[in-house]
């Protein structure tokens, strides 16, 4: 069995039919079906191949530039006032963020699966820059969907991605951001299944994605395990990570599963405050549903209609999360809570000053929650936040909150 | 014997086949919805599919995305569809009516309850696209003890081995999707499709509707002669999509709106 596949002791989800608990599932119409049983069956081969993840391994080593540190945050902690604070730098990875780590998995998956063409959905344009660049390095058509909206917010992404010879298309559907242009992707999909492989940015989407996702993304918990034990001799006692699909904290999470001393809190984007409704926080304040094939939390309103979120990241824009991390708060091993925009712009300043390390809006809102939960903690207690991305994409974002103009 | 059953029987005593129009309920408004529902039987239409709207509607082409985007402007809800039911049922008992969209408006509401509204209302039978036979375990039962048909897609890229599994849980009539892609792709071929029906033959009696790409009489036609049903929504809902947001068309304005579906009737009974 390769390392990349976890063996826990009580936890194995998710089971046969893509089940975690009552979430997950398959919930797609007939025509993609048959294309998500040959994914699941090809996925399931490759799995058991060293040779597969061993090219994975040269990928994510010589191209990612892979382990990505375990940094102690001195000054960071200094200002929290109680726990040891690390942060997981994978804001340093090619492309400056998490998403990498799954696209490159999924090229490989598509390149054995023989598939030509390559279709994506992206909200800030991370992961739609991630599969650009990998399709430009595999040689393969990529054409990647994205709200209209969108588009507008995160034009150097989008010029990004043109660069890297992908088609951007723009959705103009619905309320014009991410859950619309994964709609779109799935229409794609459908009508073009033959030769086309979907690289979901996330661990959502129909079985088998959160389950492959997940496994490409667990490189991040598998080297914060090796890292602790080496830099502190133990393993450490909180992990916190931003929750939007939930890619970057399931992929912290995982490994640390039968590890029951390690708290794991993932943290929702809380928009205006949770009471305002102005949010995407579908953990904190929504209820079970079916969206984008899998049963998971949401936010819709009574009727069942999904309602637009609210965040200042767009990468936490999302009305629905991972099955996974559903599963994981029914079951109470991991924590979610919620922090709002301007805690998250503290943080992204308070981090920028005291580290000189300008975060990802997302992965601010895993560094505020650190902070309010830190001073409540004593010294000895070590913290890992994930610092999924960098923040040059945002710098737009924050100097016209600010008034400025670039 | 269920309403969809008779229908199917007496069609096929009298050597013809079904006309199925897809609608959008609550495009543009709910009363107008009602007066299409009677319009298309004047018209010739022998079952409705009746769309309830869902924010998300990832199965669908872009003039049935629309038809929802306008359903859903004006605050249609799963309940309030099924209302239009009860009303049609007020006059009409003999045109079988399908309930058709996506799974989380009828979990939001809860199996049972919606199950007991739909009967109570008058529905026949339920589609979910988005709702596999895989997926469809604990709503089922539900729904067959209540006398609910369940109706489940066949694409051209299911493998024997699915179409023997949705034709074992299927009840009604089965709808086989006629092309890879989304509704209102415009890549129709007949002979494939004749082609995978007479597979489909093979593991079930139930009736076979065909949609998906059917856009005038004279595909219809050509389909009829290969299925038991004919299926027609997006074509429909562009003609739907021409009439004003008011609530007082007569049932001639309305029918003449449809005649699409009067000239597919000529052309499949010729």
């Amino acid at each position: 069995m390769s390392e990349h596949l976890i063996q826990h002791k009580t936890y194995n989800f998710p089971d046969q039919s893509g089940h975690f608990g009552p979430f997950g599932g398959i919930f797609v119409g007939e025509t993609l079906m048959p294309a998500l049983e040959e994914l699941n069956r090809q996925y399931e081969r490759l799995k058991h191949d060293p040779a597969f993840w061993a090219e994975f391994d040269y990928d994510l080593a010589n191209y990612v530039g892979r382990p990505s540190p375990l940094y102690f945050a001195e000054r960071l902690t200094r200002i929290g006032g109680g726990a040891r604070i690390f942060l997981k730098r994978e804001d340093l990875n090619h492309t400056g963020a998490h998403k990498i780590n799954n696209t490159i998995g999924q090229a490989l998956l598509a390149r054995a699966m023989g598939k030509t063409r390559i279709i994506a959905e992206t909200g800030a344009g991370q992961h739609g820059v991630a599969t650009a660049t990998i399709a430009a390095r595999l040689g393969l058509e990529c054409h990647v969907f994205m709200g209209v909206d969108d588009i507008q917010r995160q034009s150097a992404n989008v010029f990004r991605m043109k660069m890297l010879g992908t088609n951007v298309v723009g959705v103009s559907s619905g309320s014009r951001t991410l859950k619309d242009a994964m709609n779109e992707a799935l229409r794609d999909w459908a009508t073009n299944v033959d030769n086309t492989y979907y690289i979901i940015g996330t661990v959502a989407g129909p079985h088998p994605y959160p389950m492959l996702v997940r496994d490409f993304q667990s490189v991040i918990g598998r080297e914060v395990k090796e890292q602790s034990l080496k830099q502190i001799g133990r393993l450490p006692d909180s992990l916190v990570a931003c929750v939007g699909g939930g890619s970057n904290a399931i992929g912290l999470f995982y490994p640390f599963i039968d590890d029951k001393q390690v708290r794991m809190i993932g943290v929702e984007a809380g928009g205006l405050g949770l009471e305002t409704g102005k949010h995407a926080a579908p953990l904190s304040a929504g209820q079970p549903g079916v969206l984008h094939g899998n049963r998971t939390y949401l936010m819709n309103d009574a009727d069942g209609q999904i309602i637009e979120t609210h965040s200042v990241s767009a990468g936490l824009d999302y009305p629905g999360v991972g099955p996974e991390h559903s599963w994981l708060k029914d079951l109470h091993r991991a924590e979610y809570t919620a922090v709002t925009d301007d805690e998250a712009l503290a943080a992204f300043r308070t981090l920028t000053r005291s580290e000189g390390i300008i975060p990802a809006l997302e992965s601010s809102h895993a560094v505020a929650y650190a902070l309010k939960l830190a001073p409540t903690l004593p010294s000895g207690h070590v913290m890992v936040v994930n610092l999924s991305g960098r923040g040059d994409k945002d710098l737009h974002t924050v100097a016209a909150i600010d008034n400025i103009k670039l | 014997m269920s309403r969809i059953t008779d229908c199917f029987s007496e069609l096929h005593l009298s050597g013809k086949k079904a006309l199925i129009p897809y609608l959008t309920a609550g495009d543009p408004n709910v009363a107008t919805t009602l007066g299409l529902m009677h319009a298309l039987v004047t018209n010739g239409a022998d079952l409705i599919e009746l769309g309830f709207p869902f924010s998300d509607p990832s199965a669908d082409g872009p003039v049935i995305q629309r038809a929802i985007e306008r359903s859903l402007a004006k605050k249609t809800t799963l309940r309030s569809v099924l209302e239009i039911v009860r009303q049609f049922r007020t006059t009409n008992q003999r045109t079988p009516v399908v309930l058709m969209g996506y799974l989380n408006p009828v979990e939001c509401m809860g199996y049972q309850k919606f199950t007991e509204t739909a009967v109570a209302a008058g529905v026949d039978g339920v589609l979910l696209v988005d709702m596999p036979p895989e997926e469809g375990h604990d709503l089922q039962p539900i729904l067959r003890n209540a006398g609910l048909e369940t109706i489940y897609l066949v694409a051209p890229t299911s493998s024997i081995k699915r179409i023997e599994a949705i034709c074992k849980q299927s009840s009604g009539y089965i709808y086989y999707v006629s092309l890879k892609g989304v509704t209102g792709a415009s890549n129709l071929d007949v002979e494939s499709v004749a082609t995978n029906l007479a597979r489909l033959r093979k593991y079930t009696k139930l009736p076979l509707g065909v949609g998906f790409g059917i856009r005038d009489a004279e595909s219809a036609a050509q389909i009829a002669k290969v299925a038991d049903a004919v299926v027609v929504g997006s074509a429909l809902i562009n003609r739907i999509a021409e009439l004003k947001d008011q609530d007082n068309y007569t049932l001639a304005q309305l029918a003449q709106q449809t005649s699409l579906i009067a000239d597919m009737r000529k052309a499949m009974d010729r």
